[in-house]
């Protein structure tokens, strides 16, 4: 937590310090406010008194009060400002960051996890800074102060106010260490309800064709009970809470006047007067170092949960980034070529390489292709050309230059990378398929292009407002197919040197994905292509294939010399096409 | 400081607040006990201050002494002085030896002189006289039973002769022989305290536990309700048609059964005790005060009806920015999710620039939508603070004004200054249980509304029964018809008949209406007209688990739930022996892959696994494969797994198939090329139909897509 405030700008840290002076102010008017209330007290009570001695006493503590109101109002100006700036500075330096990040970092802490610390964990953190500053301050102030004023007024009053203070903190902390780890529970079990719950929907086409809706209702139940226990126990044990408070705050008030009665029956008369305006104002003085003591309580139950939440944010803002981007500004005089001396990859934690030793090369105009089963390595071939991640040995050169040294974003501009799936953005169509920057500049024109090349053109003309048509949050009003070829597009619209597309066709149906892959190759007669794909179809007419098994390349050359000499390739083949067809 | 919300608001609030309360029906006793005793405590705790100053009245009582004996015996003492009789006392005097004669001469002369005076200086003469002598002259008095001594008295006159102001009096009364003190002192009523006290101790013991009892059930009473909302939504899912997760999204329905529940729960728990509680402080305190002095009522309710209705002004003036920080933080919190679910392209595309701006932007909004609903809403406590300190000292001094013109007693504005409290708190409280019980319903009508959604046909009027060992596999689609809406037909009059041991390819492009067959044909979706014939029997007979029970589906989406493989691959199947298990992993070929794993059969499969898509796929065919039915249906079945292993699945799966009827839905057409039947659908239609020779020959739509596979 304390590792955040070094983000706190130094406004802040200035208003932060008049917070404070101010919470200091407040605390001095609404401590003078039982003075002037007994003042008030004494003067109704006295024989003789003049009319103008309480109204000026009464001015006096409506001063108090308004004072106090102005000084709160004040703070909370502050305080809500500084914790929304604060969060905002957070909230900025953890998208930063995040933006840095490679796909290892993206993979390490899992995208939801990125979110829900970008979002929510930032909204704990600064909730319990817009609390705190008030509270924080005002608790220990409030008890400091209130407890120096009734200190020499009755050391048997101190102890039993001190008594009741004591208890109050046992039973807080009572209850927390009993809660506190059955939370963690709670939400494992509200995690696991809705796990249950997701698979009950997701899966609700296979529960009701094995008749199996029962099987599940009985795991529901069972995580049902389980929860409602566990959370009633907790709530059980917090409704005890509060009645022990209140028992507690008024023992204290009838304790003081007990107190007060003994020691003013064995008291001088002259004392008398003294003991009983002393009593009053323990009283409520009492009171105030019980509700700041509960007031820290309080701020401990949160402290945790935003602890953990500031943890969080912490280790996304000291990840160490993998990718470190050189300075190489990109011009060179090849154009898309690439080439891969010696790869080899493997996850920074992991034992086992994912690929191994793979060189090939490709000029420009040509197409290369990669197949392979599932979890040969093929994507994460693809993933080293822009620098998703970076090579574990080997070098990856585009147009000669080692891809390391270049500064990112001018390696960027000679690629037109199409995800395995399609991502959308909020916008419209020409939002998205000019999405990014590049060196060249990227005009309507460019983009009608593109997206009558993808074969987008029919869908996006029958769309209301054509290509200025809305794309809603993650693409959810165009079909999964569409999403694709708007994808294609993006990268057509850059005109790179090289296109990169990561089973890109898959989602297409085999006609499309023909006439799409014919347009293609047309328009872009110079672009390098570099293909992954499932279908011998889409890759057969490829300029090289190579043929991946568990991380190795076991296969060179075009369709013909691969059914030769290739028998994984020949098996591959042969499972989707017939001999003749080949 | 509270956070800023935006309030939702219910269609029909007092509506479904009703069916809230008629679905807690089962607790009524428990609820009706339990806020019984929320109100009496209530008002427990509004006779507790009327004790308090009773309290205190008593102990005040305690410092005030009681001049008026000091004055009598004042007098007393000064009659005693009056009334010597000089010449008995003389004699008296005269004879005792123990008096030097000094003395005697001193008094023979002050006696001389006390004719001439009067009574004030008679006295101080006399005082003058040696003590002996004077305890001689004067005697004892008696007052309410107690002797006070002549020197008692003698001091008595001195100290009231010190007297000089009201500060010291007090002093010099301290010092006052123990006689004389002993009366004047101030009396408490000792047992009449004590019995405050234990009366004031009993109340607030009574008040906390009647508190905790009522907490504790009102906690039993919100947790076994959502327990039951829970299990009744789960158990909704089952009867509700597939075509409303057609259009429903899982998330929705997932948030209706976490957090709208769960929302319903706590409020329930929280608001609804404390609403009778505070109803009753509220009524309770108006009641009291007008019941103790009508003015300072009215003055106390005016003042804090004036600062509420600023607070009101402040309250709705700042509804505007919640929902705009609501509004913002969705927006900010939706583009995050885009950007970093987008990273890689954001990234490839050099949008890293542009998102941040956007971000910044949006950011921006943020901060000031929050910072301004934040200041609002926190200045909301202050306020209140304010309101009840302006109460205090309006009472106090329209209090005073009264009390000096006789009106009313001290004890009044006592009494006053804790209404006001009692008054302005509830209040505030009453007005945010409001606030809750309007997320409250907001909450519960979306449940109950999921809850009223329209179930399936009821079937339990279905008789008929297919018995799956004795069905040979014949199913006629006759005239079948099928449309979501009126307009959007998506099946037309698809008539077929697939005989025994069949093996039936459904192709066609994605939103051709491949699925929906399927879906039709295990009675998912109910025809619209025509029929669906199975062995002789129209489906329309038989009850939807019959028909289930005679088909095995492997479907596209790897369903798997969260527990170990054995139990995955069992599902709700009983006794199925490991062998089995084993047997069917081996079919699919994943046993090794299985043994390899920790536990194997064992291993407890979770949403984060690192299994592929494939593997998992593969295990949902092993699950269908345990099971035996006359008909198997392959949606997509083979879609993740790449086209080697589809290969030996398929190898293992014609095996399975052997007398079983089968529908096959395929992307990859080389799946399907053995069909018995090809139906090419589009757009909804079967627009051809044979075998793939067949087809190929007459060149038309299959032909078309079979050769798009090979085309450059």
């Amino acid at each position: 937590m304390i590792n955040l405030f070094k983000y706190l700008k130094k406004r802040e840290i200035i208003g932060i310090i008049f917070s404070i002076a101010l919470v200091v102010l407040q605390v001095w008017l609404e401590l003078s406010m039982p003075d002037y209330m007994s003042e008030i007290t004494r003067l109704v009570q006295t024989d003789g008194s003049l009319m103008s001695d309480i109204l000026i006493a009464g001015g006096k503590m409506c001063l108090c009060a308004f004072g106090s109101l102005i000084a709160s109002i004040v703070v909370c100006y502050l305080a809500s400002n500084i914790a929304s700036s604060f969060a905002t500075v957070i909230r900025s330096k953890i998208f930063d960051k995040i933006s840095k990040f490679s796909i290892a970092e993206m993979k390490k802490f899992s995208t939801s996890s990125l979110i829900t610390r970008t979002t929510n964990d930032v909204t704990q953190v600064d909730m319990v800074i817009g609390l705190g500053l008030q509270m924080l301050v005002k608790a220990p102030i409030m008890a400091v102060w209130a407890i120096l004023k009734i200190l020499d007024k009755g050391i048997e009053w101190s102890i039993l106010t001190g008594v009741c203070v004591v208890i109050l903190l046992l039973t807080v902390s009572i209850i927390l260490i009993i809660v506190l780890p059955r939370f963690e529970t709670v939400q494992k079990l509200i995690d696991r309800i809705n796990g249950v719950t997701r698979e009950n929907l997701t899966g609700i086409r296979v529960i009701r064709a094995f008749n199996a809706e029962k099987f599940q209702t009985d795991r529901f139940n069972s995580v049902n009970e389980e929860l409602t226990n566990q959370q009633m126990f907790n709530q059980k044990t917090f409704a005890t809470m509060m009645p022990v408070m209140n028992l507690v705050m008024h023992s204290l008030t009838l304790g003081i006047y007990i107190i007060g009665t003994i020691l003013i029956m064995n008291a001088g008369l002259a004392d008398r007067i003294t003991l009983f305006s002393n009593m009053i104002v323990f009283s409520s003085y009492g009171m105030q170092v019980i509700m700041s003591f509960l007031m820290l309580a309080m701020i401990f139950m949160m402290a945790p949960r935003a602890s953990i939440s500031a943890r969080r944010i912490n280790e996304v803002l000291n990840q160490d980034i993998s990718i470190v981007d050189g300075d190489f500004d990109g011009k060179t005089d090849k154009k898309g070529v690439v080439e891969f001396k010696n790869v080899s990859f493997k996850y920074p934690d992991a034992d086992e390489y994912l690929l191994k030793n793979i060189s090939f090369k490709a000029n420009q105009g040509e197409t290369v292709a990669f197949i392979g089963s599932t979890g040969s390595g093929k994507s994460t071939l693809i993933n080293l050309i822009p620098r998703f991640y970076d090579t574990t040995d080997g070098t990856v050169l585009v147009d000669g230059i080692d891809v390391k040294k270049y500064k990112q974003v001018a390696l960027n501009n000679k690629i037109g990378y199409v995800p395995q799936k399609a991502v959308m953005f909020t916008g419209s169509v020409i939002d998205n398929v000019a999405f990014g920057k590049t060196d060249k500049e990227i005009t309507e024109d460019n983009v009608k292009t593109a997206i009558k090349v993808a074969q987008a053109e029919n869908f996006v003309s029958e769309m209301e407002d054509g290509v200025n048509s809305h794309i809603a949050r993650g693409g959810t009003n165009i079909s999964g197919g569409q999403k694709q070829r708007l994808s294609i597009a993006r990268a057509i619209a850059r005109d790179p040197e090289i296109y990169i597309f990561d089973d890109t066709f898959s989602a297409l149906d085999y006609k499309t994905d023909s006439i799409l892959r014919s347009e293609l190759k047309k328009h872009t007669k110079n672009a390098t292509n570099i293909i992954v794909a499932q279908r011998i179809g889409t890759i057969m007419n490829a300029d090289k294939i190579i043929v991946l098994d568990k991380g190795e390349c076991v296969g060179m050359g075009t369709h013909q010399e691969l059914m030769k000499n290739c028998s994984l390739y020949k098996e591959i083949a042969l499972s989707q096409l017939s001999e003749e067809e080949l | 400081m509270p956070r800023p919300k935006s309030v939702e608001k219910s269609k029909d609030f007092f509506g479904t607040l009703k069916r809230l309360l008629k679905n807690l029906n089962s607790w009524k006793y428990l609820i009706i006990t339990s806020l019984i005793l929320a109100m009496i405590s209530a008002v427990l705790s509004l006779i507790a201050p009327n004790k308090l100053s009773d309290f205190a009245d008593e102990i005040s009582i305690g410092l005030v002494p009681r001049t008026e004996i000091l004055e009598t015996i004042g007098t007393e003492i000064s009659n005693n002085f009056k009334n010597i009789d000089f010449q008995v006392k003389l004699k008296e005097i005269m004879a005792d030896d123990s008096i030097s004669e000094e003395g005697k001469l001193t008094l023979i002369n002050t006696m001389k002189d006390m004719e001439t005076l009067d009574d004030t200086n008679k006295m101080i003469s006399i005082l003058k006289l040696p003590n002996s002598i004077l305890e001689k002259l004067l005697s004892n008095i008696q007052y309410e039973g107690t002797i006070i001594s002549v020197s008692d008295q003698l001091s008595t006159l001195n100290i009231l002769g010190n007297i000089e102001n009201r500060e010291n009096a007090l002093i010099q009364l301290d010092k006052l022989p123990k006689s004389v003190f002993e009366l004047v002192k101030p009396k408490m009523n000792t047992d009449k305290i004590k019995n405050i006290a234990i009366f004031m101790g009993i109340i607030y013991l009574v008040s906390s536990l009647f508190s905790y009892i009522q907490g504790l059930s009102m906690t039993i009473i919100s947790n076994k309700f959502a327990k039951k909302l829970r299990s009744s939504v789960s158990e909704k899912i089952n009867h509700l048609p597939l075509k409303y997760f057609d259009y429903h999204e899982t998330g929705d329905i997932l948030s209706r059964i976490t957090n709208d529940i769960d929302t319903v729960a706590q409020n329930l728990n929280n608001s609804l005790s404390s609403l009778v509680t505070n109803i009753t402080l509220f009524i309770g305190s108006i009641f009291m005060m007008f019941y103790t002095n009508w003015i300072m009522a009215i003055t106390a309710i005016l003042t804090s009806l004036i600062g509420f209705a600023f607070m009101g002004g402040i309250l709705k003036k700042s509804q505007k920015y919640f929902d705009e920080n609501q509004k913002s933080l969705g927006n900010l919190n939706g583009y995050i999710e885009e950007i970093y679910s987008g990273h890689s392209v954001v990234k490839a595309y050099n949008g890293v620039e542009d998102s941040i701006e956007r971000f910044e932007k949006l950011n921006k909004n943020l901060y000031e939508a929050k910072r301004k609903s934040i200041f609002l809403s926190g200045t909301m406590q202050p306020l209140m603070g304010f309101i009840g300190n302006l109460d205090y000292v309006a009472v106090c001094i329209v209090g005073a004004l009264l009390t000096m013109n006789g009106v009313i007693s001290f004890g009044v504005i006592v009494a006053f200054m804790i209404y006001v409290r009692l008054f302005n708190n509830p209040l505030s409280q009453i007005a945010q249980s409001m606030t809750i019980l309007q997320s409250t319903a907001a909450a519960s009508e979306r449940v109950f509304e999921f809850l009223d959604e329209e179930e399936m046909t009821d079937e339990s009027d279905l008789t008929d029964v297919l018995d799956k060992d004795k069905v040979k596999g014949n199913i006629e689609f006759s005239n079948v018809k099928f449309c979501y809406d009126k307009d959007k037909i998506i099946i037309n009059d698809f008539n077929v008949n697939v005989r025994s041991g069949q093996k039936i390819a459904i192709v066609g492009p994605t939103g051709a209406g491949k699925t929906t067959m399927v879906n039709l044909l295990m009675k998912f979706y109910e025809i619209n007209d025509g029929d669906i014939i199975i062995d002789g029997v129209s489906t329309k007979k038989l009850r939807r688990d019959n028909i289930h029970r005679l088909f095995i589906m492997v479907l596209q989406d790897t369903w798997l739930f969260e527990g170990t493989i054995r139990d995955n691959i069992k599902f709700n199947k009983e006794d199925v022996t490991d062998e089995e298990i084993w047997e069917s992993l081996k079919t699919v070929g994943v046993d090794h892959f299985v043994r390899t794993l920790p536990g194997g059969l064992d291993y407890v499969l979770t949403e984060s696994d690192s299994i592929s898509q494939g593997q998992k796929q593969l295990l949902t065919i092993a699950r269908g494969m345990i099971e035996d039915a006359p008909f198997l249906i392959l949606d997509e079945a083979t879609s993740n797994v790449d086209t080697r292993t589809e290969e030996l699945v398929q190898i293992a799966m014609d095996k399975l198939t052997k007398g079983h009827t089968s529908f096959i839905i395929a992307h990859r057409l080389s799946t399907i090329k053995n069909a018995d039947l090809i139906l090419v659908m589009d757009h909804g239609n079967i627009i051809e139909m044979g075998n793939h020779d067949d087809l190929m020959k007459k060149n038309g739509f299959y032909a078309d897509l079979y050769n798009s596979q090979f085309s450059k």
